[in-house]
């Protein structure tokens, strides 16, 4: 491999190139850096890329499949040498969404989350009514706090009827 | 870890980290066995994704304590070939699902500890479960929240569902005992700064739950003084056939891997 002769920079904004094309295993529409799952990009002295991957729920399967699609990508890129290391601290939010994975996940039908500081401070309590994706109406229920994905609840519009479902915020 | 912590003993950390990897690993275990057979479609996926998130708690956990020990043993080495002596869970994570109330409450009762548990561990002084601890109470949140919401619900019902449960709450009171029972290797880990006071936890955890109660319109049991001793490995008969069912693979096929 020629790497020696790419600049460290070029090497990390290819990484970056390669990972915003990493799609989620289980929302296909949206990219893991939308996801704000990429938590850096790093340099090591020794010149090896230190990539930081947040998981978004302990348990999620989809973080091994998250974990080889980034390797595999790297490796594609030809960013040279690179580890790829679990990041749990601080843990991942939903607040890292970006508006652009936002707004990608309101076009694929899944209502982007909440805020999370207004949201936690009563457990015991459901979040504000969720408004409906389709119809936009508020007249909608929680039917699950768990849906499909760890990652996503169950809801359902009294309006239109439709099923639909919420990206959690955590 | 951070250069404040008092010198640990690695074997009493590494009892510690099991002591919480065993508790969610014992309890996924256990809500597993709803999964096909719960009340609802939408309650099978709930359960099986709670079970889910304590199974990844135990791997983070179990995977940690493996690194402490210092013995070569990873997280599926600690899950899949400890014996029974060995797992050091309170015994309230093995009881049986028993009916869909039954299940509830206990995950209330444990939903309920280990918010107040890891929102203090959060704040540990050892770096690696203190991350640990504020990943995974993000998740417990949302486990309250449905397991709470259960609970007022059945509660809160009909004179079947209302029985049920208030009969559940009363079998399964006894064995929170042990939840907050420090034992010296509990008091060591809050003297270091690892672990908060269980005395702390168990405030905040009975304000919590007397709040659930009451809105559950169920009556909280009286305390009664119980020794119960899963946290030192003496278990209730139930955890051997849990174990005999997740352990199966591994001792009939050594390192099975496909």
């Amino acid at each position: 491999m020629s790497s020696v002769l790419v600049s460290v920079e070029e090497r990390v904004r290819s990484a970056w190139e390669a990972l915003a094309r990493v799609e989620d295993p289980e929302i296909p529409a949206v990219s893991i850096v939308d996801l704000g799952l990429i938590r850096f990009v790093h340099v090591k002295p020794n010149e090896t890329l230190d990539v930081g991957l947040s998981p978004t729920y302990v348990g999620c399967p989809a973080t091994e499949v998250i974990r080889r699609s980034v390797i595999e990508a790297l490796e594609e890129a030809r960013v040279g040498e690179f580890e790829v290391n679990t990041v749990l601290s601080p843990a991942w939010t939903s607040d890292w969404i970006s508006a652009e994975g936002r707004r990608k996940l309101t076009a694929y039908g899944i209502v982007p989350p909440e805020r999370t500081v207004s949201n936690m401070r009563d457990v015991l309590r459901a979040d504000r009514p969720v408004a409906c994706p389709r119809c936009h109406s508020l007249d909608t229920q929680t039917v699950s706090e768990f849906g499909s994905t760890p990652c996503k609840a169950l809801h359902r519009c009294r309006a239109c009827l439709e099923p639909f479902e919420y990206f959690k915020c955590i | 870890m951070s250069a404040s912590v008092k010198k640990v003993d690695a074997q009493a950390l590494f009892r510690y980290v099991l002591r919480l990897g065993d508790l969610s690993l014992v309890l996924g275990q256990r809500l597993g066995e709803w999964v096909g057979h719960s009340p609802a479609l939408e309650e099978d996926l709930g359960l099986a994704n709670i079970a889910l998130d304590l199974i990844g708690q135990a791997r983070l956990l179990l995977s940690y304590a493996g690194e402490v020990e210092g013995r070569g043993r990873d997280e599926d080495k600690l899950a899949y070939l400890r014996e029974q002596g060995t797992y050091l869970n309170p015994i309230l994570a093995e009881q049986p699902n028993g009916d869909f109330g039954q299940t509830i409450v206990r995950q209330v009762l444990i939903d309920a500890f280990q918010l107040e548990l890891y929102q203090r561990l959060a704040g540990s002084l050892d770096e690696r479960l203190a991350s640990i601890a504020a990943k995974s109470v993000k998740e417990v949140r949302y486990h309250l929240r449905y397991s709470a919401g259960w609970l007022v619900r059945l509660g809160d019902g009909t004179d079947e569902s209302r029985a049920r449960v208030q009969s559940a709450v009363d079998s399964l009171w006894p064995y929170t005992v042990e939840l907050f029972a420090e034992d010296d290797l509990d008091s060591s880990m809050a003297d270091s700064g690892i672990a908060p006071r269980l005395s702390e936890v168990y405030a905040a955890w009975s304000a919590r739950l007397d709040a659930i109660l009451a809105e559950a319109t169920l009556q909280r049991p009286a305390d009664r003084p119980h020794a119960w001793h899963g946290k030192r490995g003496q278990h209730s008969e139930h955890l051997g056939y849990i174990l005999a069912e997740m352990q199966y693979l591994q001792r009939a096929y050594p390192d099975a891997r496909w």
